[in-house]
């Protein structure tokens, strides 16, 4: 079973989270004044890196909270994991 | 012989959710008697009265059963001005104990947390998942449990936990 850092919890098996996504997405401030083009990419245009990505998970049968981890998505492995609100941490390559 | 599993229901009990900021949190503990505990997945108590962390801002007060409404009452008045949420939760659980030297290993025939006392320790407590229950989880002792259970998935938890306890009959 793969296990998840949760940054309140601790390490704890995977069924108890939820994925919820590519991390770091900034809705415009004034969404009114974006192009099409530039709200169509807002809300559906993700990346879908071989290696690092940054994404959020919650942890939704344990402390509930939401939280941001950064994952290996060739190995599967956690690298990082922060609480929401932080910064992306800084990872070598 | 001792028995090496005993599960029981526990009597009706007063139960809150409560979630609030740095201003009410300790308003909360001093209303209720027991100071929430900060750390995560741990639990305070004064018996017969309880506090047990789930999240960051979110916790679950145990008390006897009717004391419901001295303690709204006594939360609500200090909660001067700090925003709080306080709900009675009490008829939405029931709760059930896991006793004896094999209580981990039964817990654990339907839970996958690591259950090993250095890692689950005597005071720790967290949501996690039963099968296909949500369920908390709190070691009262070194072998005992209490799971707290939604009452509509507590027939199915029960029926899981004397399932796998049957190996120790
Ligand atoms: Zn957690």
């Amino acid at each position: 079973m793969l296990i998840v850092p949760c940054p309140h919890c601790g390490d704890r098996p995977e069924i108890e989270f939820r994925y919820a996504g590519p991390a770091h997405i900034e809705r415009a401030q004034r969404p009114a004044e974006l192009s099409d083009e530039d709200w169509a990419s807002y809300l559906y245009l993700r990346d879908n890196p071989k290696g690092l990505h940054f994404e959020r998970w919650r942890h939704i049968h344990g402390c509930g909270r939401f939280f941001n981890a950064a994952r290996d998505t060739v190995s599967d492995r956690f690298v990082a994991s922060y609480k929401a609100g932080q910064k992306r941490p800084e990872i070598p390559r | 012989m001792a028995e090496l599993v005993t599960i029981t229901t526990l009597p009706p009990a007063t139960r809150f959710v409560v979630r609030g900021g740095e201003a009410a949190i300790p308003l909360i503990g001093r209303a209720f008697g027991v100071a929430l505990p900060r750390d995560a997945c741990r639990a305070a108590s004064v018996p017969p009265r309880a506090a047990l962390w789930l999240g960051p801002d979110e916790w679950l007060l145990l008390a006897p059963d009717g004391d419901g409404e001295r303690i709204a009452s006594e939360i609500g008045a200090a909660l001067t001005g700090a925003p709080a949420s306080v709900v009675d939760i009490s008829d939405r659980q029931v709760a059930l104990s896991v006793g004896g030297p094999r209580a981990a290993t039964v817990v654990n025939a339907f839970n996958p947390l690591d259950l090993h006392p250095e890692a689950f320790p005597v005071g720790m407590c967290t949501r996690t998942v039963f099968a296909k229950a949500e369920i908390v989880l709190w070691r009262t002792a070194a072998d005992g449990f209490r799971i707290e259970v939604w009452r509509s998935f507590a027939p199915y938890v029960e029926g899981l936990l004397r399932e796998a306890a049957e190996e120790y009959a």
